[in-house]
């Protein structure tokens, strides 16, 4: 089958074992993350993990089954690109004699709409917010100019349609 | 959530104690209605067996000889109870070796609770003595677990791991209590959990499903019927009679749906899979409706799921949403308690009758009858079947006993030839396939069920996994009657090497200690037969025995089991040699 980008949004109870139950599922089907975060959610105490994977629809399907079945996991969801707005976050830390002495490094962050967070005599740190193939655009345009870090964060996304977790929350309490 | 009720603990006064965590446990485990735990006592869980020594007569502990029997035991006390078994042990090496039966529990649907000493909390993960991550390793093997810190969260956590063990589809939880949190002192007060907000374990049944469910059923010309352990864990085995009956579908089981209704019921057709029995295993590609009962296709159940069932309509009763289109795509899923479910259709279904449908599964029967069965029950040669073993055991408990059995192929002969006549009596370790786990579970199942009479069948192999629980047999005089089908090999592997390893026996073959002695040294009365003119009084003796009692019987070496569906092969190359 026709392997895919998908966003898998899990909401959940805060529970310090619930990651290691999350990721237990995609060891034992031998599914590789390709980004992983975590935050709270629009709801207090409500956690919202966003997980990215490249997989076939059916077995994406079958994930979530299985990580919607753990006893702390209130719903979780699967999406396409399509389906999602998301970005992604990096930072990088350059050489500060660079930015003085090299007049284009400062023509790369104006035209990669990256904003300089740092400045100190030794480093810059720049940071850029966005898809994929633009903060490695970034990337490869600083490599020449001695990138001292790089660091990319998972994906973070939010879906174009409602979740209604609240809604979710208040079947479950009156099916109870 | 619903209304939870406080506990008066100290009537009259107010409704808290201030008790230590370890006492708290125990007087959880009462609120919950256990009055019988099994379990292994050690340094980080003492202040809890401190207590249970205080409330002895309340509650009952069972000392089993390893860890592992104690789950075992807690999941045969289940599966003849329906009660949530509980098994303790201590941290580290009594963590861990409760791993085992807690996977058996999993994939077998069983509500157990364990229950783990763990180091002090200022010791976690400074690798302190005896110190393992049983919450880490048992993650992918419980339904749920918890490690509890402070005293003031065992009530609610307790309430919690009973209630998520026994609800929607069953299944282990752990919780790991830390050594200062068991003496800690609080005050306890107790409320039973009725609900969880993240957790839905009813999911409500769909009427437009429900209506195409019936579309289909009353329209089928040869609809099948398999069903599972789903019928029994759901007490829905009067609503399942009545859908089977009034429907006039023929049905067949699953290993774990062994049970659910009497093995004489005219519409039951014998046993699906790797073993089954030849007509539900050939009829399943040919029948136009199959009906799947709370079971989970499981690929000893399917074989290749490519060629299974193609040519049908599937209906899945099932309570787990996560085993809806796993391995078998459905057409109409009824995701719901199986008794709820069945109840709805049972209102609606037509009453039906398949004659010449059904003439297909007694021509079927009549071969393999021909072919296997009578040969196994009836054997003309000298050495003993397992089978006709069974068949005595069958003999003598009036098709009313409870079997336990192991792995391998006396579970095997064991499941196709015992005969029920009560749901709740079908105790062996399915999706596992856990060796050892026979005789530790009879112990629970026995007590589980002690007015009723308890044999465990169990291979030469397995016996020697766990045979140290014959000391609690005797301990406890739990009288289970203990029967060894001793044909000195690994039986099943064996006859895997035999049809598709050309005969290299690789580490099959058992030099086996005297059996019989080992029991009489743990004081339990025993006695072995060789030949077929022994067996029926060798057998009737066990029977009546009001103790404890071993009997191995030796049978021929090198028979094998069929029907067989080779595995990976299609539910239509079943194999009658």
């Amino acid at each position: 089958m026709k392997k895919n980008t998908f966003t898998i949004s899990v909401y959940t109870e805060n529970n310090i074992g619930l990651l290691n139950r999350i990721s237990a599922i995609f060891l034992k089907r031998h599914i590789n993350l390709e980004s992983f975060s975590t935050s709270e959610s629009e709801i207090q105490n409500v956690f919202r993990f966003v997980i990215v994977v490249k997989t076939d629809a059916e077995r994406v399907r079958k994930i979530v089954q299985q990580i919607e079945k753990q006893v702390d996991v209130i719903k979780a969801f699967y999406h396409t690109d399509e389906e999602t707005i998301f970005q992604e976050n990096a930072l990088y830390k350059v050489k500060s004699n660079s930015l003085f002495e090299e007049r284009q490094i400062q023509n790369i962050i104006k035209s990669s709409h990256a904003t300089i967070v740092t400045v100190s005599p030794e480093f810059f740190v720049i940071e850029k917010t966005g898809f994929r193939d633009e903060t490695e655009k970034l990337r490869k345009d600083l490599a020449p100019y001695g990138l001292l870090q790089f660091v990319r964060s998972g994906r973070i996304s939010v879906t174009k349609a409602k979740m209604g977790i609240s809604e979710i929350l208040n079947t479950f309490k009156n099916n109870n | 959530m619903g209304t939870k009720t406080k506990i008066k603990l100290n009537q009259g006064q107010s409704d808290t104690l201030n008790i230590s965590g370890a006492e708290a446990v125990v007087r959880c485990l009462l609120e919950e209605g256990a009055d019988l735990v099994y379990g292994y006592p050690g340094g980080a869980i003492m202040p809890i067996y401190d207590e249970l020594f205080k409330f002895q007569d309340k509650l009952h502990h069972v000392l089993t000889r390893h860890e592992q029997g104690a789950t075992h035991a807690a999941q045969g006390f289940a599966r003849t109870s329906g009660k949530v078994g509980v098994a303790l042990a201590t941290s580290g090496p009594g963590a861990t070796n409760l791993v085992t039966g807690i996977a058996d529990a999993q994939i077998d649907s069983t509500p157990i609770v364990c229950i783990t000493g763990q180091v002090s909390s200022n010791l976690l993960g400074s690798d302190a003595f005896q110190e393992t991550d049983i919450i880490g390793i048992s993650t992918p093997v419980t339904k749920w677990n918890y490690q509890i810190t402070k005293a003031s969260e065992i009530p609610s956590i307790i309430a919690k791991a009973f209630y998520i063990a026994r609800s929607g589809r069953p299944g282990p939880v752990l919780i790991d209590i830390t050594k200062d949190a068991q003496f800690e002192v609080f005050d306890f007060s107790y409320e039973k959990c009725t609900g969880i907000r993240s957790y839905s374990p009813y999911p409500k049944l769909s009427k437009k499903n429900l209506e195409e469910a019936l579309v289909l059923i009353n329209q089928a010309k040869k609809p099948l019927v398999v069903w599972g352990q789903g019928v029994i864990l759901g007490n829905a085995e009067e609503e399942f009679k009545v859908f089977i009956e009034k429907s006039g579908i023929p049905a067949a089981w699953t290993i774990l749906g062994l049970s659910a209704i009497p093995t004489d019921h005219p519409s039951n057709r014998g046993m699906v899979g790797m073993h089954g029995n030849y007509a539900p295993n050939l009829l399943t590609n040919e029948c136009d409706l199959l009906i799947a009962i709370g079971m989970r296709f499981d690929d000893r159940v399917t074989g290749d799921l490519t060629k299974y069932a193609k040519q049908a309509k599937i209906i899945h009763l099932e309570l787990d949403p996560a085993e809806v289109n796993k391995n078998v795509k459905v057409d109409v899923a009824l995701i719901s308690d199986c008794k709820v479910s069945l109840e709805e259709l049972n209102k609606r279904i037509s009453v039906g009758t398949y004659p010449n449908w059904i003439a297909r599964f007694e021509a079927l029967d009549k071969i393999e009858n021909d072919k296997v069965i009578q040969c196994d029950l009836f054997p003309t040669k000298d050495g003993l079947t397992m089978g006709e073993s069974i068949e005595m055991i069958n003999k003598h408990s009036n098709n009313d006993a409870v079997i336990v059995t192991d792995v391998g192929q006396h579970q095997m002969v064991a499941c196709r030839y015992a005969k029920f006549s009560q749901s709740k009596s079908n105790v062996t370790s399915g999706g596992l396939g856990t060796m050892g786990f026979a005789l530790p579970a009879a112990i629970g199942a026995k007590m589980g069920a002690p007015k009723r009479e308890v044999v465990a069948i169990i291979g030469d192999g397995g016996y020697q996994m766990t045979i140290q629980e014959l000391g609690t047999i005797f301990q406890h005089q739990a009288a289970v009657k203990i029967v060894v089908l001793n044909n000195d090999f690994l039986g099943m592997v064996r006859q895997w090497q035999q049809l598709f390893f050309d005969k290299r026996y690789a580490s099959t073959e058992m030099v086996n200690p005297d059996f019989v002695t080992i029991a009489k040294g743990y004081r339990i009365k025993a006695k072995r037969v060789v030949n077929r003119k022994n067996l029926d009084i060798a057998v009737k003796e066990m029977m009546a025995s009001k103790e404890p009692y071993f009997l191995e019987v030796c049978v021929e070496k090198e028979d094998n089991v069929f029907p067989m569906i080779p595995s990976g092969a299609s539910v239509s190359d079943i194999r009658l040699e």
